[in-house]
């Protein structure tokens, strides 16, 4: 199969392997902050093909884990309003909130639908006049003009029914709330596809300002070992910079017209980050001239979210600095059927990994 | 006749005795025969295997089959794989009023040929027509018995299941999954995939009547492959290992898994068995299997082995290890 066989050669692999071995002193900690990354990970067995002093980190790169339980809580909210149809990515589904999931919702009989794109909800809403239509907008960079492409098609074609909830978020913000945290990142495996989107551009700041690399990295084996490879390169040599491994997706400059379709209809705000807290400018909200869009100006919708359970050290694992064998709740009440935090509610989570893969890696 | 189904159908009266007459009967049994309450057979086996299965699906008709096919290899399959032949089967059939009736000669036309592919005679059923909205145009249920020729009771319990032996598969994962996914229209993807959908007695037979020392055998369907094995592992308390490399997957179902963020591993199949072999015999089993044109992909993904116990372990393409648990409720497309 063109470009996914080639890059999961497995003599290639073992070479990488080899050579990566020669970095063993280093004693290295490299994050990857993509969900992507870290089941790309898991699914290859990478772990098992690294030195001793390579370790991963997974960041906060799964937007589902990142979605703040008041989030998933207005989405419950609006699923049980009468005339409305919510339509999602399936990666939501069995996110908890507070009291309940949107699958659980459906199951009782609220109308929620899973969709493939935002287009697909904008069919929805074109064919189900007499309904309103709230998409539920999360991802960072790579699905984030999706939604944008949506509203700006809904407002060309004057469709009255159609609503985003966004919880968009882009990276370079908690990246950076990351590095000026104690948390210990010797690099960075950035993101794939937000790279595609925003370019590797947005990442020149990191080893300007706080002289760490950054590689963007494509999603198979032989990516993501050569990507850890110029890493530990750019460590040894004491040469941070950003670049590009994922050369045959991602440019410099990004996608221009995604990123202008992107601006056109989200500006920034401060945005509540499951597990790490607020960051400033990490997320997106439509701007006044859609704000007729916006689900959350449309409806008025009053939840009142539960604060998390104080015991659970997401907020930590999330930022590297724990890990899930340091939690009291792991295992014990928080198990992948019942995630009480953030890292456990997404298969791409650290915790969720860990539970997964405990008695073996 | 009418075209559709309607509630009398399911009266008890004249139309539902039409009905019986002019679809079922017609399809499956002896117009001579005398209708009554239950079906006498004749069965000589001191041990018999007997199995219950409900179909629901939507579509009802995609590529590769229909419910009805569904409806007869997914209980001829469940009897084929405990080692039995299968002889006899029931249908049950539960309509939502407004059903189009040629659907549903369709569908028990499809039935009836598949049963006399798999050589098994519907011998009773029963209809019930329910009110519009109350149920997705037809579920059918199948009961069926089957007969041995050798004590192989062994096969469904895995009690002789040891160290060594070899994982076989006869043919390719998950083409059903996404063939009815393609037919849903929901995805904007056309393929050119069909179900796998096949009755799997004669194929198992030819291993067994070979004299093939076969340990366990599962049809893998939903949960997959994945699921199969660890509940294998979990009942010989005996660990696997899966070469996955070796593991048959089209390549476009591959490329549909890679979009949508499925694995194969955990996709359904309608004709796919799973066979634990002794090593000595495993070369000969394949190529036994590829003489059925059900078996011509078959092939040897893994072994049983002493590590990691309960455990079932893939060797990734690229020489890394990952586990492989048992499906947690429905795979989700995931897009983020």
């Amino acid at each position: 199969m063109k470009f996914i066989n080639e890059y999961r050669d497995s003599e290639i692999v073992k070479k990488l392997s080899k050579k990566l071995h020669r970095y063993n002193d280093l004693n290295i900690s490299l994050m990857e902050v993509c969900g992507g990354h870290t089941m790309a990970i898991h699914r290859f067995g990478i772990p098992f093909l690294l030195p001793k002093g390579i370790k991963l980190i997974s960041g906060p790169g799964c937007p589902v884990c990142v979605s703040s339980v008041n989030f998933i809580d207005k989405a419950i909210a609006l699923s049980e309003i009468d005339d409305v149809i919510i339509t999602t990515y399936g990666d939501l589904i069995r996110v908890p909130g507070s009291q309940s999931s949107l699958e659980k919702e459906k199951s009782k009989g609220a109308d929620i639908r899973i969709v493939y794109s935002t287009l697909e909800a904008l069919k929805i809403a074109r064919s189900n006049q007499d309904k309103k239509i709230v998409f539920l907008g999360i991802g960072f960079e790579t699905t984030a003009p999706a939604s944008a492409v949506a509203v700006q098609n809904a407002y060309k074609e004057n469709i009255t029914n159609f609503y985003l909830l966004s919880a968009h978020k882009i990276m370079p913000p908690v990246m950076e709330a990351l590095l000026n945290d104690d948390v210990k990142i010797d690099g960075f495996i950035c993101p794939g596809h937000v790279s595609t989107i925003t370019g590797s551009k947005i990442y020149d700041f990191i080893p300007e300002k706080y002289k760490i690399g950054c590689v963007v990295t494509g999603f198979e084996p032989i990516d993501m070992m050569q990507s850890i490879d110029m890493l530990a390169n750019q460590i040894f040599n004491s040469s941070q910079k950003v670049e590009i491994q994922y050369s045959r997706a991602v440019k410099r400059d990004g996608n221009i017209k995604a990123q202008a379709i992107m601006n056109e209809v989200f500006g920034n705000r401060n945005d509540f980050w499951r597990g790490i807290g607020e960051i400033p400018d990490s997320g997106l909200k439509l701007k006044e001239k859609y704000k007729d869009f916006d689900a959350e100006f449309a409806f008025n919708i009053d939840v009142e979210t539960k604060p998390e359970n104080p015991a659970c050290i997401c907020g930590n694992i999330l930022r590297g600095l724990k890990t899930p064998k340091d939690c009291s709740l792991f295992n014990k009440v928080c198990t992948p059927i019942n995630p009480i935090g953030a890292c456990m509610v997404s298969s791409e989570g650290s915790c969720a990994a860990y539970y997964k893969y405990q008695n073996y890696e | 006749m009418s075209d559709i189904i309607t509630l009398n159908h399911g009266s008890g009266g004249r139309s539902s005795q039409d009905l019986i007459k002019d679809i079922f009967i017609k399809s499956f049994g002896d117009p001579q025969a005398v209708l009554s309450d239950s079906a006498i057979l004749n069965v000589n086996s001191e041990k018999i295997a007997f199995t219950t299965d409900s179909f629901v699906i939507d579509p009802i008709f995609f590529p590769g089959g229909d419910i009805g096919k569904l409806a007869v290899c997914g209980t001829v399959n469940d009897l084929s794989v405990s080692g039995a032949i299968p002889k006899y089967l029931t249908a049950s059939f539960i309509l939502e009023e407004g059903f189009l009736i040629n659907d549903l000669k369709r569908i028990v036309e499809s039935m009836a040929h598949q049963a006399k592919i798999a050589n098994v005679k519907i011998v009773a059923g029963d209809t019930k027509v329910v009110h519009k909205g109350k149920c997705d145009k037809v579920f059918i249920n199948t009961t069926g018995i089957g007969i041995f020729e050798n004590d192989y009771k062994y096969i469904s319990t895995g009690e002789k299941v040891e160290i060594g032996d070899k994982i076989i598969v006869n043919g390719t994962l998950g083409d059903h999954s996404i063939a009815v996914l393609g037919a849903r229209n929901e995805l904007n993807f056309k393929t050119d995939i069909q179900s796998d959908c096949a009755c799997l007695h004669e194929l198992i037979q030819d291993v067994l009547k070979a004299g093939m020392k076969v340990k366990f055998m599962r049809d893998i369907t939903r949960g997959g492959l994945a699921t199969v094995l660890n509940e294998l592992a979990e009942i010989v308390n005996l660990g696997i290992e899966l070469i996955e490399k070796d593991i048959p997957v089209k390549e476009s179902v591959n490329g549909l898994c890679e979009i949508l963020g499925f694995d194969p591993l955990y996709l359904a199949n309608e004709g796919k068995v799973l066979m634990i072999v002794h090593s000595d015999d495993a070369n000969t089993v394949v190529d036994i299997l590829k003489n059925n044109h059900l078996g011509k992909e078959s092939r040897i993904i893994g072994d049983i082995i002493s590590d990691h116990p309960k455990m079932v372990v893939g060797k990734t393409e690229i020489g890394g290890k990952r586990i492989i648990n048992m499906l947690q409720g429905e795979q989700l497309p995931r897009i983020c």
